[in-house]
């Protein structure tokens, strides 16, 4: 029998705002131990939460850049379980009434389009961090808390079990990532914990409506895993149906040394959460006027820039599609051209040397020693005909090295084109004195020859002659 | 000259004239508290040594002519569940039995601008539950004016302190009836302000929804000032009230002419005791008497109070107490593993009356019985809320009385949770409505128990109720009763 693989996330992202959540301390990721806390996130007796109003804007903001029906009354609850990294040993999350729900975002797999449905988006509290003496809690001897991560704002993004494929899941979390990035209300950072999720996966045989049992891996924090995990679990499943058996609904973890899923607890041990309404908070009242303002704030997001520059800029649907996936890329692409510099000719160089020369030292966009106006700059002393593209390979490498401009750097090497019809007038005559066959097979109609011509006097001006011009004065040469 | 019998504003005066010392003031109470704790055991903590800095302080300042404030040099107790940075909150319990808040609440931030001299932690029920103080995990409170009786609950400490002298003022908590059900059994005056009026941020939750900060003074003089002091919006507590404060002492005025009070008919039913049932009566009768309109009004779901109050606060309460588990602060009880060690934590250290309600409330939350207990709950309070809001088309307060039966004898009801909680009928209806109420004494059981008289306002109709309260008590003498301690006056 085929199989369907039926796949839904949970995408995790804690907000970029200064402050936590629910009290005045800092957020920064990577400080020294229990040092970001106060009464109130330390869950002591007798603390009240106070919502901090950055959350629910960048939560609407969220919400309406994945086309989510923002709801005018929503309200924060109480989420009830017992674990040593939640101080009050319940979660302030929402519950039925979520800041954001039904909305949807398309992805694009391999030119296909496909749209998938948001089931919500609700804002809460994150828990702090356990650090074990062993590997787990269960083995260790001791285990200590930082609590500094704790009441770090999250947006919990839901979608509707819409995936079909680890390709799919991958599109649709980049593009909320992508999307999360562009209104600049996360970092998404995903090796720092900002972005993570927890994926469902189940398997049904094709045609059939019903869904099938499913499994839960928790806590996915790399594109990855995410598609390691999902090919795992579907292989397995499959195996475990073909076998006649039937499909466990629990949680399993991800082991991404091994690459693959372990049980971890099944879904009888579930437990009760006994949400509660949060009467410490009342309730969030937002009004069409905000929601419009928001709406109006917010900045174009990926598919639009896709769109304009594929329509207005001419670039290949696919070249747009990479460079718009993420805003920091799209920004220094926008920044190139505003210098200037041909559109086609900036993508390429932006996926081609730069991306190759970033990766290469683990760089990301914004760390790029050659920011965009330099390479602007760049691009049209190829357009103008001061240097040719081979030799703007050499000017982009002494820029990464430097923070010269362009210009700087093509005049103190020498690298001008030469474009002085009388400097190159007299090496012409010199390679076509020399080389009598191409000259002969050039007349004698085989105008290709004529690149062997070309390829002489580009090897004697070290690259430097303007290759157009090198050619029409051949061509007029030769013809006399 | 004894000064531990007087109210906080003749002693201001005397101290602003300087007849006298806040030192000799605060070592008057201290030693009426020396005289009469062991019989009483209004304290869990005395704050003797810093209390006798803060008087030496406040006649420092008198000396040298400046000005001082009204609680200024006059020593208060605070229930042991409002947070004192670096003073032990216990909440009678026995999981904080050692805690040590590194914070101020709100109120105490408020007060200590007035530099009072806080005398110590006052005894309560555990975590507030209770209306006995007999839940106390360290010792039982008695009542001035009879050591056999309970001095109600859960704020009996305070209560009990200001009615034995061992303290002048004190705050209390309020979330079903706990500061004006024990200002009525110990013969004081006792407010529960508007829900939101006073900040709650510092005052160790048991049921979010219905806690609320308030005064137990000698007189409603006393309960205006302090008022004008703790109130006023927090940034740190959302709900909070944004309204402005008015200047409470305006309403002690003595004149209730035209005022329009009802009584609700829902509240003199059987099951009160007859001596509560004379002296309320008696005392609306004053009220009339001083040129007051009265009239009979229906509150028509005060038979569901009861009901919805231990469903909501037991469910809020299972919430807000789980964080005690032995993890970060408070006691801990070690275990084979982590999860052993929250249970050893929870089942040594939590009473068995906070148990219980964990255990409802955790019940009412539960998967499947949410909606038949605690949605339904939140629904009958909404009634119960308009209830209040019809009547108060027609009149201006209600006056009924704070407790169905005076003080009754320690032990009598601790083995009947159910006969306890009826105790509440009175009290219980403001909390879910938010409503402002005040007890005020109105004369003695035949066995010479105090009994008090309830006035309610509309929300933030502080304002009125002091001035009803005021007009009733300045028509008779019982802010003046000082209960006469037995082994210890007699």
């Amino acid at each position: 029998m085929k199989y369907e693989a039926v796949i839904g996330l949970e995408i995790h992202s804690e907000l970029k705002t200064n402050t936590k959540i629910f009290c005045g301390c800092a957020t920064g990721f990577g400080a020294e131990q229990n040092t970001h806390v106060c009464p109130v996130c330390l869950g002591l007796p007798g603390v009240l939460p106070v919502v901090n109003r950055r959350v629910v804007e960048f939560a609407i903001k969220a919400g309406l850049a994945t086309n989510c029906t923002i709801n005018k009354y929503s309200k924060f609850d109480r989420k009830n379980y017992y674990y040593p990294d939640l101080p009050k040993n319940f979660q302030t999350s929402q519950y039925d009434l979520p800041i954001a729900e039904h909305g949807y975002v398309d992805i694009d797999v391999d030119g296909e389009k496909k749209r998938i449905r948001l089931t919500r988006i609700h804002m809460e509290e994150d828990a702090g961090k356990l650090v074990h003496s062993g590997t787990t809690i269960k083995d260790s001897a001791t285990s200590n808390v930082d609590y500094n991560r704790t009441g770090v704002p999250l947006l919990e993004i839901v979608s509707e079990p819409d995936m079909r494929s680890a390709a799919e899941a991958r599109a649709y979390m980049e593009k909320i990532k992508s999307i999360l990035e562009y209104i600049d209300v996360s970092n998404c950072r995903m090796e720092q914990g900002n972005l993570r999720a927890d994926i469902n996966v189940s398997l049904r045989p094709v045609g059939q409506k019903d869904l099938g049992t499913r499994t839960e891996m928790k806590n996915i924090n790399s594109f990855k895993s995410l598609e390691e995990a999902i090919e795992y679990e579907i292989e397995r499943q499959t195996e475990v149906l073909e076998d006649g058996g039937h499909v466990i609904q629990e949680t399993r973890t991800f082991d991404a040394a091994k690459g693959i899923t372990l049980s971890m607890r099944s879904k009888e041990e579930a437990q009760d959460y006994r949400y509660m309404p949060e009467p410490d908070l009342p309730p969030i009242i937002t009004t069409d006027e905000e929601i419009e303002a928001y709406r109006k704030g917010l900045p174009e997001l990926p598919d639009a820039r896709c769109e304009r520059m594929e329509h207005e800029l001419g670039l290949s649907s696919y070249d747009a599609g990479i460079i718009t996936s993420s805003r920091a890329m799209a920004d220094y692409f926008d920044e190139v051209i505003a210098e200037g510099a041909d559109a086609k000719l900036a993508a390429n160089w932006m996926m081609g040397e730069l991306s190759k020369n970033l990766n290469a030292e683990s760089k990301t966009i914004e760390e790029s020693p050659i920011d965009a106006k330099r390479l602007g700059d760049m691009i049209k002393l190829i357009t103008n005909g001061t240097i040719s593209s081979k030799i703007a390979k050499d000017v982009f490498s002494a820029m990464w090295t430097s923070k010269d401009a362009p210009e700087k750097i093509v005049k103190e090497k020498g690298l001008v084109q030469i474009t002085d019809t009388g400097e190159l007038d007299s090496i012409l005559d010199e390679v076509i004195a020399a080389n009598p066959k191409p000259v002969e097979d050039y007349k004698s109609g085989n105008k290709k020859a004529i690149g062997a011509l070309v390829g002489q006097i580009m090897k004697k001006t070290k690259g430097k002659a303007n290759p157009k011009l090198v050619n029409e004065m051949l061509a007029k040469k030769l013809s006399n | 000259m004894a000064l531990y019998d007087k109210p906080a504003h003749v002693l201001h005066e005397m101290l602003a004239k300087k007849e006298i010392s806040s030192v000799e003031l605060t070592e008057d109470v201290l030693a009426r508290m020396d005289k009469v704790e062991k019989s009483i055991g209004a304290y869990i903590t005395v704050t003797r040594d810093d209390a006798l800095r803060t008087a030496e302080e406040t006649d420092k300042k008198i000396s040298s002519g400046e000005e001082i404030s009204f609680l200024e040099g006059i020593p208060c107790g605070i229930k042991d569940n409002i947070c004192t940075n670096g003073i032990k909150t216990t909440c009678a319990s026995k999981i904080l039995e050692n805690f040590v808040p590194p914070y101020d609440a709100t109120v105490i931030t408020k007060l200590k601008q007035e530099k009072p001299v806080i005398i110590g932690k006052t005894n309560l029920d555990e975590f507030a539950m209770g209306g006995s103080t007999e839940n106390s995990a360290f010792h039982a409170t008695h009542n001035p004016w009879n050591i056999d009786c309970v001095p109600g609950g859960s704020s009996g400490g305070s209560a009990a302190a200001v009615a034995s002298g061992s303290a002048i003022w004190a705050l209390g908590s309020d979330t079903g009836g706990s500061i004006r059900q024990p200002a009525s059994f110990c013969g004081v005056v006792g407010m529960k302000p508007t829900y939101g009026r006073v900040s709650r941020y510092g005052l160790v939750a048991y049921a979010s929804s219905l806690d609320q900060i308030g005064p137990i003074t000698r007189d409603v003089t006393d309960c205006a000032n302090i008022l004008n002091i703790i109130s006023g919006h927090d940034d740190m507590d959302s709900t909070s009230s944004a309204a402005d404060v008015p200047d409470y002492t305006k309403s002690l005025v003595a004149d209730v002419k035209g005022l329009k009070i009802g009584m609700p008919k829902e509240y003199f039913i059987d099951g009160i005791d007859e001596d509560i049932n004379n002296a309320v009566r008696k005392a609306i009768d004053e009220l009339k008497a001083m040129g007051a309109d009265v009239k009979e009004i229906s509150l028509p779901h005060t038979a569901y109070a009861i009901a919805t109050y231990y469903l909501i606060a037991p469910a809020e309460a299972a919430t807000n107490l789980e964080r005690y588990d032995g993890v970060s602060y408070g006691e801990r009880v070690d275990g084979a593993d982590v999860v052993d060690m929250m249970k050893n934590t929870r089942t040594q250290k939590f009473g068995d009356e906070v148990k219980r309600r964990i255990m409802i409330g955790n019940y009412a939350l539960s998967a499947g019985y949410y909606d038949a207990y605690y949605l339904k709950a939140l629904k009958v309070r909404t009634l119960i809320q308009r209830d209040y809001t019809e009547a108060f088309k027609d009149v201006d307060v209600i006056a009924c009385p704070t407790a169905p039966t005076p003080a009754y004898k320690i032990g009598e009801m601790i083995d009947d949770p159910l006969k306890m909680y009826l105790q509440d009928v009175c009290t219980v209806p403001l909390n879910l409505a938010g409503l402002p109420g005040i007890s005020v004494p109105c004369g003695y059981s035949s066995n010479g128990m105090p009994i008090g008289l309830q006035i309610i306002g509309r929300p933030l109709g502080e304002e009125t109720v002091i001035r009803a309260a005021y007009a009733y008590e300045q028509s008779q003498n019982f802010h003046n009763d000082m209960a006469k301690i037995g082994g210890v006056d007699a």
